[in-house]
């Protein structure tokens, strides 16, 4: 689905529009300045809130907001979405109290410390990646890197064969870009992906593993079971939320590199630097952009918001606000207060936040390691995805020097 | 000087315990816990506001 372009963002505002897409940032600055709530009459009634103070504050009212659908599309959800509070991907569409609970079953396989026990997997993955590019002078860091990283860890997690990995990145891309179909083709679109997941459940429920599938297979609330809508909610979550986002991060930290030589050569003499520029790259390119649905009408900074408008909900917005930060709009690599919102505000904070650290800071390790100097290749494209996460698609660099 | 923890601000994004692990150490759902619960030292203050100024959910306070 092509949607018009926009003319003005602040009374037609659509993140899927090509100029959001190639560089949202000026276009937030802009709005800002004289309409920080932006809005649309696009997908049913949307509005777009481009402060922090906005931002935090409806991530923080789950009376007035719902997650019950967190990926914006065409027309309002009506009662096509399963209804508050579970939701059809718990717990990110589930809201309070349900929200809590399910949100529990999952937080301690997310822990830092089992996170940190899938680092030497990760470094051995992202190591075998370099190996294979070998010495070619011209990468894409994005399709020969990033993209790969997230997938090898999702499966991992979820005991799902590492083979099977590649075929993630197209579950991703059903679920995010089938939005705007007619209902019976979206279901048709799904089917691939829903086969899959009900056949590795069901193989686990005869042969349990160590892995999540088998962990939710196996946990209850309150003595009961989960549902199969939930367990099948749960994966579908963690294949969807878990991948394209980790990807977008660490190519857009790759980017950030490609053209700053002054901020790589610092890192490349400094590591010890990585874990603030990390948080850094995740402020200035925080990737994803949540959805929130108005649950009754309701008047919000002076903004008249109806039952069902969508709220695009920019943590890139957020952090990029000037009166929340200090120099918002320059990357700094060693910023030492760095209060930002890339993995969410309030009880929907990102999940899988440790594993994605963990990733990102490994992934740019290894790559710092072989590659001391690059840049990028002017003579291929560099694309970006659109919709709700952002990131690099194609990143084209030349490799310059080789530690 | 003291820290402040307040757990139902905290949602685990653990910033304080990779920052400061002297001061913060989490639960096993990833919540912060405050390790140092008595008056702080020059050093362990500069590790504390460090923490309180990266947290998200501004859930720590230094003070009496």
């Amino acid at each position: 689905m092509i949607n018009p372009r926009v003319e003005d963002f602040a009374t037609d505002f659509d993140h899927t529009d090509e100029a959001w897409v190639a560089d949202p940032y000026p276009i937030m600055e802009d709005l800002r300045e004289r309409c920080p709530v932006a809005h649309s009459d696009r997908y049913g009634g949307l509005w777009a809130p481009m402060t922090y103070e906005a931002v935090s504050a409806i991530a923080n009212d789950t009376d007035h907001f719902t997650s019950r659908t967190v990926v914006i599309h065409n027309g309002r959800p009506g009662d096509e979405a399963p209804p508050a509070p579970i939701g059809v991907a718990p717990p990110i569409s589930s809201d309070p109290p349900f929200h809590e609970i399910a949100r529990r079953l999952l937080l301690p396989a997310f822990a830092p410390r089992p996170i940190a026990a899938l680092e030497e997997f990760t470094r051995t993955f992202c190591s075998g990646l370099l190996d294979q590019i070998s010495d070619a002078e011209f990468v894409d860091a994005s399709v020969q890197y990033a993209e790969h990283i997230p997938v090898a860890l999702i499966a991992k997690l979820c005991g799902l064969p590492p083979e099977d990995g590649d075929q993630f990145r197209e579950f991703v891309r059903i679920v995010l870009e089938g939005v705007d179909l007619p209902a019976e083709e979206r279901i048709e679109a799904f089917k691939p992906v829903e086969d899959y997941i009900v056949a590795a459940i069901q193989q686990r429920r005869e042969n349990p593993d160590d892995g999540l599938i088998s962990y939710l297979l196996d946990a209850e609330i309150m003595g009961n079971k989960l549902s199969d809508e939930h367990v099948f909610g749960s994966i579908v979550l963690l294949i969807v939320a878990g991948i394209d986002t980790t990807w977008s991060a660490i190519g857009s930290s790759i980017w950030h590199l490609a053209q700053n030589p002054d901020d790589l050569a610092r890192l490349i003499a400094h590591p010890e630097m990585l874990p603030s520029a990390v948080e850094e790259f995740l402020r200035a390119y925080a990737p994803v952009s949540m959805a929130r649905l108005v649950k009754d009408d309701f008047e919000f900074q002076g903004c008249p918001m109806k039952k069902d408008d969508w709220i695009f909900l920019s943590f890139p917005a957020a952090n990029r606000d000037p009166l929340a930060f200090d120099n918002a709009d320059e990357v700094l690599i060693d910023r030492e207060i760095n209060r930002h919102s890339a993995f969410g505000l309030g009880i929907h904070r990102c999940l899988g936040s440790n594993l994605a650290r963990m990733e990102m800071t490994v992934a740019l390790e290894e790559w710092l390691k072989r590659y001391t100097k690059f840049e990028l290749n002017a003579s291929e494209p560099t694309t970006f995805s659109q919709g709700q996460v952002r990131g690099p698609r194609q990143l084209p660099v030349r490799i310059v020097e080789r530690a | 000087m003291k820290i402040h923890l307040d757990t139902e601000k905290c949602q685990g994004h653990g910033r304080c315990y990779s920052l400061a692990p002297d001061l913060f150490d989490c639960d096993d759902l990833g919540t912060a816990v405050v390790v140092v619960t008595g008056d702080l030292n020059d050093e362990q203050l500069a590790k504390a506001r460090l923490a309180a100024g990266n947290c998200p959910e501004f859930a720590i306070t230094i003070g009496d």
